[in-house]
C-alpha cells in the first residue's frame, strides 16, 4: 500500500507491504512517518469533529468532538448515535455530551462556550 | 459617537485577536476591535474541524478552541472590542467611520490602525463559468457557514469545483451529513490543499479527485441540476469532447481566496497586484503612514498558527512607530524566477532579522533559493521541493541588511541544482554571516 | 369580472397598469413567475437611448423619443435611479464615420435634441480610456441609464397603491372571448374574467395570442450575454459607449451602471428556447473581445458576474403596440425588445390613450398618488441622515451586506413593501444585497435569517427565485438522510 506522509509537509511517499517477517515501512524518512504508515495501513484512527443542536443558546449549534481519535470504521456509527440529540445551553467547553460514543472509549466534548442567549 | 483609541483593530478574527493582545503585551493599553459578527473569532468560528494550533501548540485544535484562546486572551487583559459593528470607511487620517445598531455611527479616531479584514472567497462571477443561474452553486465557505452555523444542508449531490482546503473539508462534512460528494474537480495538476486533508477528507471515503479538470457549464433553470465538466489542456484550456454531464443539485467552489481590501483602497492603501494585499514593510506597516496590517489581509495563509505569528509581528510595529522609531532605509524586495510573491515588499529598518516569507509560482524539484544583491549572492538554502500551495521563508541576518545601501534591492529567486556550480565559489565566501 | 386583465408584470405591464391606474378602472396584472421584472426587464443593458437609431416613422423611434423625455418626470414621481450620461457612438474608419452621418440625421427627423459629431480629441477629452485610434464620435446628450427593475417595482408599487391587483405566480395557461365579449383567462391558480385584456407577455407574447387562435405576430427570443464588472471598474467610462449599430442591434457597449459597476454587453443570438438564459463562454469571449475594441485596456480580472437575458424581437420588425386587428377587447404590446426600457413611460401613457379612446371616456380618480418613495439607501446617505435613520430604527445601523452595505432596515423594508417580496433573488433587486463582489457568499444566509423571521417561514422554504429554487435542502442532523457512502 503506498501512502503520502502527512506528519509533517514534507510529503513522503511511504510503502507499506506485508511480508513474512511481518509489515515493511520504506519512503519514510522519519520514525513519526513509519508510525504513521504502519497506523494508517493497520488501524486508522480520525477524530470526529461535527455539531450538536443546542437549544437555548448564543449559537443555533455547538460544535463537538470526539476527545481523542476513534477507528475510522466507527465514524458511522458515532454520526448516528449524534442524531436527534438536542441539548441545552450553556455549555462550556470540553464539557462532555456523549460518553463512550460508539463504544470507542473516546467522548464526544463541547468545542466552543455556548451560553445563555441574552 | 466618538473615541480616541490608540489602536484601533479592523476585524476580530484569528489576525485581530492576536494583534490586539500582543499590542496590549507591548504596552499599548488603549485597543479597540471592532468585529462585524456577533462574535469574535472570525472564520475560525465556523471552522469546526481540527487542524489548527499544531505549530503553535504543539496540538491539533478545531477552529472555535482556537479562537478560544485568544478570546481568552483579550478578555483577560479587559481589550475592548465592538460586536455587530462594521466599518465603512477608514480615512487615510486614521478617522474610522463604523456602524452598530446599538450606537449608530461611531467615529473612531486612531493613533495607529491593523488592518485584520481577512480574506474573502472568489466566487462563480469571478471564474466566469457559464451556463444558467439556479440555486445551488455556492462557494465553499457559504456552505460551511449554512452548515456549521446555522445547521442546513445545502444539498444532497454535490460537485466540488477547487480542492482548496475548505472544498476537501465540506466534502467530509458533507459526507457525514448524509449527503453524496461526487467528485471534487481541480483545473491545475496539482492540489492546493494540504495532502492531510485530501487523505482524510476524499480518499477515505472514495471521493475522486480529477486533477486538470474544471466545470464547463451550470445546468438547472430554478435549482441546480447538473454541470457539464471537462478535462483540460496544459494552459487549463478545456479539451473538446471530453465534455461529461454530471448530474448534481449543488456545485461548491473552493476556487480561491482573496484579501478584502475595499476598505483599505478606500485609505489610499498601496497593494500589490499578486497577493491582493497591501505592500508592506518588515512590521507590516502598509505605504500609509500609521496604517498596518496583518492576517490574510495582507497575503492568504496556509495556517492559521502564521496569521497569529504575522500578527505579533505587526503589532511590535505598531508599538515602534507609537514610540516614535522612524525607518531609516528602504530597502526593496523583487522577486526572479520561481517566485511568486514576497511578505515584505521592503525593508524599512535594519536593527533586527527580517523573516521573509514568500511562495513559489509552480512546483519546483531539488534547487534551492537565492538571495541576490546586483551580483553578489547574500544567501543560499536547498529545498527538495517547492510548491505554491506553501508559504516559505527566509531569515535574513540583520547583519547582512547593515551592509546593504538604504535604497538597495534583494532579489529572490529559484534556482535548479545544475545551475548552482558556477556561482558556488562566490556564493559560499558571501554567505558566511548568515 | 375585472375591467382589464394585464398579462405580464415586466416593465410594460408595469407601466401600462400604473398609467391606467389613474382612471376609475378595476384592473389586475397577472404574472407567471414569484416576482415582477424577472425576465427580460431583469437582464438588459440599463440604457434609456437617446433614440437616433431607429428608423423614422417607426413605433420604435416614436416611443423612444418620447419615453426618453418622461424619465425626469418619472425619476422625480417615482424616486428611481436615473442619469442622463449622455452616449457616444464611435467611429472607427471611414465607413463607420459615414454611419454617423446617417445617425446624425435618422437622429434629427426623430426629434432627438442635441445631437453632435465630435472630433477624437474631444472624444478624448471625455472618455480618456477610450480606444484613441477612433475618428470621431456620436454624442447624444439626453441617453442615460437606469434600472431597469427599480423602475419596474416602482411602477408596480405606485399601481397597486393606486388599486391595482398584482397575482404573482399565476401563469395564464388559456383564453377565450365569451358570448358577452368578456374575456376568462386560465391561470395555474385560477380563474380570472375581463372585459379588456393587455398582453405585455414579452417573449411569450406570440403565445398568449395563439391561445385566442390567432397569429397576428411571432416573436423570435435574441439572446444577449454581459459581463458586469466590480465597482471599482465603474469610472473607466463616463457615458454610454456604443459602436456602430448593425443589422441585428446596437452593437456592444460599456457602460457604467446606476450601481457603479461596469456593464458590457451584449451579444445577439436568436434561439429557439424562449427560457434559455444561459450564458456561453464563445458569447461571453465575443462581448469581451468586442468590448476591448472601445476599451483596449479592459481585461476580465474584475468582472464579478455574467448573465443573459432574451429580447422579445417581433417579426414586424417594430413595437406592437395597439388592439387586435382580429380581436375586440384583446390590446398587444410586443415586440418591446430595445429601445423597449427608454420607450416604456411613454408605452404606458399610449395604452391609457387608446383604452380611453376604446372605452368612450375614462374617469380620472381624484385620489390617485403619482408619487411612491424608494426603499432608504443607507449607503447614498450623508452622515446625519444615516444616523438620524439608526435613531429611528436601529436595524439601519446593522449591515447584512457587506460589499454594497446594505442594512437590515432597508432588507425589512423590502419584505413589508405594498409590493412584498420573498425571495433572495427579489430581496437583491429591491436592496443590491448580494449584488457586490461576493455575491451573496456572506450575506445570504444572514437575509435567509432575516426572511425567516419577518415572512415567518422555515429556512428550507426560502427560495433563490421561486417555487423548487430552494437554497436549502435540509437540516443537518436529521436520520432519514443517513447512509454514508464508504467509511
Amino acid at each position: 500500500m503506498k501512502l503520502i506522509c502527512t506528519v509533517c509537509p514534507q510529503g513522503c511517499e511511504i510503502t507499506v507491504k506485508k511480508n513474512d517477517e511481518g509489515w515493511h515501512v520504506e519512503g519514510n524518512r522519519c520514525k513519526r512517518g513509519r508510525e504513521f504508515a504502519l497506523q494508517e495501513t493497520i488501524s486508522p484512527m480520525r477524530v470526529l469533529t461535527t455539531s450538536v443542536w443546542i437549544e437555548g443558546g448564543d449559537h443555533k449549534l455547538v460544535s463537538v468532538k470526539t476527545d481523542r481519535p476513534i477507528p475510522k470504521e466507527k465514524i458511522g456509527e458515532a454520526i448516528g448515535e449524534l442524531c436527534d440529540i438536542t441539548i441545552n445551553a450553556p455549555v462550556g467547553r470540553g464539557d462532555i455530551i456523549i460518553k463512550n460514543i460508539a463504544d470507542t472509549d473516546a467522548n464526544i466534548i463541547a468545542t466552543r462556550d455556548v451560553r445563555l442567549s441574552s | 459617537m466618538r473615541v480616541q483609541v490608540d489602536v484601533a483593530i479592523i476585524g476580530g478574527g484569528p489576525a485581530g485577536l492576536a494583534a490586539a493582545i500582543a499590542c496590549h503585551d507591548q504596552g499599548i493599553q488603549d485597543i479597540l476591535i471592532l468585529e462585524r459578527d456577533r462574535h469574535l473569532g472570525g472564520i475560525l468560528q465556523q471552522c469546526i474541524h481540527t487542524g489548527f494550533g499544531l505549530h503553535r501548540f504543539g496540538e491539533e485544535l478545531t477552529g472555535p478552541e482556537y479562537a478560544h484562546i485568544f478570546i481568552d486572551g483579550v478578555k483577560d487583559r479587559n481589550i475592548s472590542y465592538l460586536l455587530d459593528t462594521m466599518v465603512i470607511e477608514i480615512r487615510k487620517d486614521k478617522i474610522i467611520y463604523a456602524l452598530n445598531s446599538e450606537k449608530g455611527l461611531i467615529e473612531i479616531e486612531a493613533k495607529a490602525i491593523i488592518l485584520a479584514m481577512g480574506c474573502r472567497e472568489r466566487t462563480r462571477g469571478a471564474i466566469q463559468i457559464p451556463g444558467d443561474r439556479p440555486a445551488g452553486v455556492y462557494t465553499a465557505g457559504m456552505a460551511q457557514l449554512l452548515v456549521n452555523m446555522e445547521g442546513y444542508l445545502p444539498g444532497k449531490e454535490i460537485v466540488i469545483l477547487g480542492s482548496g482546503d475548505i472544498g476537501l473539508i465540506m466534502a467530509r462534512r458533507l459526507t457525514w451529513e448524509g449527503a453524496n460528494v461526487k467528485m471534487v474537480c481541480e483545473i491545475m495538476p496539482y492540489s492546493s490543499g494540504l495532502a492531510r486533508n485530501i487523505r482524510q477528507c476524499l480518499d477515505d471515503y472514495d471521493i475522486p479527485l480529477l486533477f486538470n479538470h474544471t466545470v464547463v457549464k451550470v445546468h438547472g433553470s430554478k435549482r441546480l441540476e447538473g454541470v457539464t465538466i471537462a478535462e483540460v489542456d496544459s494552459n487549463r484550456v478545456p479539451i473538446p469532447g471530453s465534455e461529461r454531464y454530471i448530474e448534481c443539485d449543488t456545485l461548491l467552489l473552493s476556487v480561491g481566496l482573496l484579501p478584502e481590501n475595499e476598505l483599505s483602497e478606500g485609505a489610499n492603501v498601496l497593494l500589490d497586484e499578486i497577493t491582493g494585499g497591501p505592500i508592506v514593510d518588515e512590521y507590516r506597516h502598509t505605504s500609509v503612514d500609521g496604517i498596518f496590517a496583518c492576517g490574510n489581509v495582507l497575503h492568504v495563509h496556509d495556517l492559521v498558527d502564521y496569521v497569529s505569528e504575522e500578527a505579533e509581528i505587526a503589532a511590535r510595529g505598531v508599538a515602534r512607530y507609537l514610540k516614535g522609531d522612524k525607518s531609516d532605509s528602504r530597502i526593496s524586495i523583487s522577486h526572479g524566477a520561481g517566485i511568486q510573491y514576497t511578505v515584505p515588499h521592503i525593508i524599512s529598518s535594519r536593527d533586527e532579522d527580517v523573516e521573509l516569507f514568500f511562495r513559489a509560482n509552480g512546483i519546483y524539484n531539488d534547487g534551492m533559493i537565492q538571495l541576490t544583491y546586483g551580483k553578489d549572492i547574500l544567501y543560499t538554502k536547498r529545498y527538495n521541493h517547492i510548491v505554491p500551495g506553501k508559504m516559505e521563508r527566509i531569515r535574513i541576518k540583520k547583519d547582512i541588511l547593515r551592509q546593504l545601501d538604504m535604497e538597495g534591492n534583494i532579489r529572490i529567486s529559484w534556482r535548479q541544482r545544475e545551475d548552482e556550480l558556477s556561482d558556488e565559489a562566490h556564493m559560499y565566501s558571501l554567505s558566511t554571516g548568515m | 369580472m375585472y375591467d382589464i386583465l394585464i398579462i405580464g408584470a415586466g416593465v410594460i405591464g408595469a407601466s401600462v397598469a400604473r398609467e391606467l391606474s389613474r382612471y376609475d378602472l378595476n384592473i389586475a396584472v397577472l404574472e407567471a413567475r414569484e416576482d415582477v421584472a424577472t425576465a427580460t426587464t431583469a437582464a438588459n443593458s440599463a440604457i434609456v437611448h437617446a433614440g437616433y437609431d431607429c428608423i423614422p416613422g417607426s413605433l420604435m423611434a416614436r416611443f423612444n423619443v418620447e419615453g426618453n423625455g418622461l424619465f425626469d418626470e418619472i425619476k422625480s414621481e417615482l424616486d428611481i435611479p436615473f442619469k442622463r450620461t449622455g452616449s457616444l457612438v464611435l467611429a472607427f474608419d471611414d465607413e463607420d464615420k459615414r454611419m454617423l452621418e446617417k445617425l446624425f440625421i435618422q437622429g434629427e427627423k426623430n426629434g432627438v435634441e442635441g445631437l453632435e459629431i465630435i472630433s477624437r480629441d474631444e472624444v478624448m477629452d471625455r472618455e480618456p480610456n477610450i480606444n484613441p485610434n477612433i475618428k470621431s464620435a456620436l454624442w447624444a446628450p439626453t441617453a442615460g441609464i437606469t434600472c431597469p427593475y427599480e423602475l419596474t417595482v416602482a411602477y408596480m408599487e405606485n399601481a397597486i397603491d393606486n388599486g391595482v391587483k398584482l397575482f404573482l405566480e399565476h401563469t395564464v395557461t388559456g383564453l377565450s372571448k365569451d358570448r358577452d365579449g368578456s374575456f376568462t383567462v386560465i391561470t395555474s391558480k385560477g380563474k380570472f374574467r375581463a372585459l379588456y385584456i393587455i398582453n405585455c407577455a414579452g417573449v411569450q407574447g406570440d403565445m398568449i395570442s395563439n391561445m385566442l387562435g390567432l397569429e397576428e405576430f411571432s416573436i423570435i427570443p435574441r439572446r444577449g450575454e454581459y459581463l458586469l464588472y466590480d465597482r471599482k471598474y465603474g469610472n473607466t467610462v463616463n457615458s454610454v459607449i456604443f459602436q456602430p449599430p448593425s443589422r441585428r442591434g446596437k452593437g456592444v457597449l460599456v457602460t457604467q451602471t446606476v450601481d457603479g459597476n461596469l456593464l458590457v454587453g451584449p451579444n445577439a443570438e436568436d434561439i429557439t428556447s424562449r427560457e434559455d438564459i444561459s450564458t456561453t463562454n464563445s458569447g461571453l469571449d465575443y462581448v469581451y473581445n468586442m468590448a476591448k475594441r472601445s476599451i483596449p485596456d479592459l481585461t476580465r480580472k474584475g468582472v464579478i458576474r455574467t448573465f443573459a437575458g432574451l429580447r422579445a424581437i417581433s417579426d414586424t420588425g417594430d413595437f406592437i403596440i395597439g388592439p387586435s386587428t382580429e380581436i375586440e377587447g384583446l390590446f398587444h404590446v410586443a415586440g418591446i425588445c430595445s429601445p423597449g426600457l427608454s420607450a416604456a413611460p411613454a408605452i404606458g401613457k399610449e395604452l391609457a390613450r387608446i383604452i380611453g379612446e376604446h372605452v368612450g371616456s375614462l374617469r380620472e380618480k381624484t385620489d390617485f398618488n403619482p408619487y411612491r418613495c424608494a426603499i432608504p439607501r443607507f449607503k447614498d446617505l450623508s452622515l446625519g441622515e444615516q444616523q438620524r435613520l439608526i435613531d429611528k430604527d436601529p436595524r439601519y445601523g446593522r449591515v447584512i451586506c457587506r460589499c454594497e452595505t446594505v442594512t437590515e432596515g432597508e432588507i425589512i423594508e423590502a419584505l413589508h413593501r405594498s409590493l412584498p417580496v420573498n425571495t433572495i433573488d427579489g430581496v437583491k433587486r429591491r436592496t443590491r444585497a448580494g449584488m457586490g463582489r461576493c455575491q451573496g457568499g456572506f450575506c445570504t444566509p444572514r437575509i435567509m435569517d432575516i426572511m425567516a423571521r419577518e415572512l415567518h417561514v422555515s429556512m428550507e422554504d426560502i427560495t433563490k427565485c421561486g417555487a423548487d429554487s430552494n437554497i436549502v435542502v435540509g437540516k443537518i442532523r436529521e436520520k432519514r438522510e443517513r447512509e454514508m457512502k464508504t467509511i
